[in-house]
């Protein structure tokens, strides 16, 4: 298990590494200077270039590369050109939208799908296998900002329910900003939990077929009791995968969602930063948010592997 | 028995299709013209759809927006397929050589990326457009394509008819050619499908996000974005663009589902 947890964490390492290189290089492409964007177009020559060094613009790309990175593993992001102020504040203000909306919908489409997913595949080639399956085709076409836009419609305009954006704000008390982020986060779930209650079902009709499960009906187990205490839990285990994975999906989604209902996350963060030229926040949320995602990626894998000692020998 | 599937996709699909191929030629009314004072109509006899804010008739600049749709959508898988296979054909025939190694491992590397944020740092460099926008989805789509190309090769090579043109004294790349691709073809022509809706559905939100096509181009996305503050006015605005973008790509996923169980005998088996 130990070398396992090691290679992984060799790959994980490169991984970042090279990703790391990829947005500096990609962003460093960017024509024009910061400092003399900042400082507007009459800016004296030696105001720009007392900037440049304040920023370590001076520097050269690889001695800027390199303090970017070290700077970044001891939590300083640098800062901002438009706001003088650290990344590091801007993205923790943020954060603490982003990752609730992103956990909330994860769970949302858990809660959804895991009960259609068994539903489905208990009644096998039936009627509600059929109508689980079409709305799953449904709920993967639809665009989650559309749908968001009609939830919005809706639950917002018309029955009044909910605000129609923005974010109340946890000083508001937990449940008012439970209740700004709900709309947002079932507008995210949606795709997610279409895709995975057909991991679901298709994964437990899997073990269904499976020797053991002949066995658990005949030691005197009901259809019900069998598929709950046998089939659920091998099951389970490529439908953690899944869910692994669609973390990054629900972080990119979030990105769109957050300006539907305005809501002042990491997604709002880079759009403004791009729209005010503040490359060097979109550099950091963006390698942020690939550093969460790899994280993901590598902490399931190791549950994979703890769960299915096959795992450990084959990678 | 998931057959019967691609009927109802393909002729989705054709819909959108011949929808976009008349627009060139004919459209109700013109996109570009502004009519202020028949704007934010809801469907009537002479507008199927209803107008926009500017005036402009909705299905009209629908039947363009899909132009925009599948351009954008299309080439990108284009971009995916034809770098993508030849990489994983190379990685499989040198399999485990530094090709492969670098295959493989620039795969986890785009994979690591959201496909959402490759688009905003290109965008963010390049600026917004429909050129960047099919960038960034074709290079997500390259992992996809090679990834499956390699898997399926690999198992190709371990087959007797390969192991005959090895001794017949065909080269690796040939092999590629002549014997692998042609029977990895069905399984690009559905990853094909599924990268095609996938791709809808991406540049529909970048252009939702103002990433995508620029005015005065109409795109399903932009549609959407323009009709949100106007969502209260007149809703109809945010129904049919959105209805667009479901109609086609459902179509795609249905088409795609059935041309995997006719293509590939062995999967048609009901999951």
């Amino acid at each position: 298990m130990l070398r396992y947890v090691y290679r992984r964490l060799a790959s994980l390492l490169v991984t970042l590494f090279v990703a790391s290189l990829v947005v500096f290089v990609v962003i460093e492409v960017v024509p024009g200077d910061p400092a003399s964007y900042m400082l507007g177009m009459n800016a004296q020559p030696d105001t720009v270039a007392a900037l440049r060094s304040e920023l370590g613009l001076d520097q050269s790309k690889p001695a800027r590369y390199f303090h970017w990175v070290t700077g970044m593993l001891q939590g300083d992001f640098g800062q901002s050109y438009t706001y003088r102020t650290p990344v590091a504040d801007m993205v923790s203000d943020r954060l603490w939208i982003s990752l609730p909306l992103a956990l909330f919908a994860l769970l949302l489409s858990i809660v959804i799908a895991f009960p259609a997913g068994i539903w489905a595949a208990s009644r096998r080639g039936g009627l509600a296998d059929t109508t689980v399956m079409g709305f799953t085709q449904l709920g993967i076409a639809i665009p989650n900002f559309w749908f968001a836009m009609l939830l919005v419609l809706f639950f917002a305009i018309k029955m009044r329910w909910f605000s129609a954006g923005g974010f109340a704000g946890w000083d508001e008390g937990f449940f008012a900003a439970l209740k700004s982020l709900t709309l947002p986060a079932v507008a995210l779930a949606l795709p997610q939990a279409a895709i995975l209650t057909r991991v679901m079902r298709s994964s437990l009709l899997d073990v269904l077929g499976e020797d053991f499960m002949r066995t658990a009906r005949a030691k005197g187990l009901s259809q019900r009791q069998a598929l709950l205490r046998h089939a659920l839990r091998n099951a389970l285990i490529p439908v953690l995968t899944i869910i692994g994975l669609q973390f990054s999906f629900l972080i990119a989604g979030a990105i769109i969602i957050e300006n539907v209902f305005f809501l002042p996350g990491l997604g709002r963060l880079i759009f403004q930063s791009i729209a005010q030229r503040d490359l060097i926040v979109v550099e950091s949320v963006v390698m942020l948010l690939v550093f969460a995602v790899v994280m993901v990626t590598f902490l399931v894998d190791l549950a994979y592997a703890w769960v299915d000692p096959r795992l450990r020998h084959r990678a | 028995m998931k057959l019967r599937s691609i009927v109802p996709g393909a002729v989705l699909i054709l819909i959108v299709l011949i929808a976009a191929l008349v627009s060139y030629v004919w459209t109700p009314f013109d996109v570009t013209t502004l009519d202020i004072r028949n704007k934010l109509q809801t469907p009537s006899a002479e507008h199927v759809f209803g107008t926009d804010h500017f005036g402009r008739d909705i299905l009209s600049m629908l039947m363009v927006g899909a132009r925009t749709s599948i351009a954008v959508a299309l080439v990108a898988v284009g971009i995916g397929m034809g770098v993508g296979v030849p990489l994983g054909l190379l990685a499989a025939a040198r399999r485990s050589s530094w090709v492969d190694e670098v295959v493989m491992r620039g795969n986890d590397l785009v994979f690591a990326f959201p496909a959402l944020l490759i688009a905003i740092m290109i965008t963010a460099v390049f600026g917004a457009g429909a050129v960047n926008a099919i960038i960034a989805i074709g290079i997500f789509n390259i992992p996809v394509f090679a990834r499956l190309t390699r898997g399926a090769a690999l198992s190709l090579w371990t087959r007797e008819f390969i192991l005959a043109a090895r001794v017949a004294g065909k080269g690796a790349l040939r092999i590629s050619v002549e014997h692998v691709l042609p029977n990895i073809t069905n399984i690009l022509i559905v990853q094909g499908t599924i990268q095609f809706s996938l791709g809808i559905l991406a540049e529909a939100g970048l252009s939702y996000v103002g990433l995508g096509a620029q005015p005065p181009i109409p795109s399903w996305g932009r549609m959407l974005a323009d009709s949100q503050t106007l969502i209260t006015l007149a809703p109809h605005l945010a129904l049919f663009p959105g209805l667009a973008i479901v109609f086609t790509v459902l179509g795609l996923n249905l088409l795609g589902d059935g041309l995997r169980d006719w293509l590939d005998p062995r999967l048609r088996r009901e999951r």
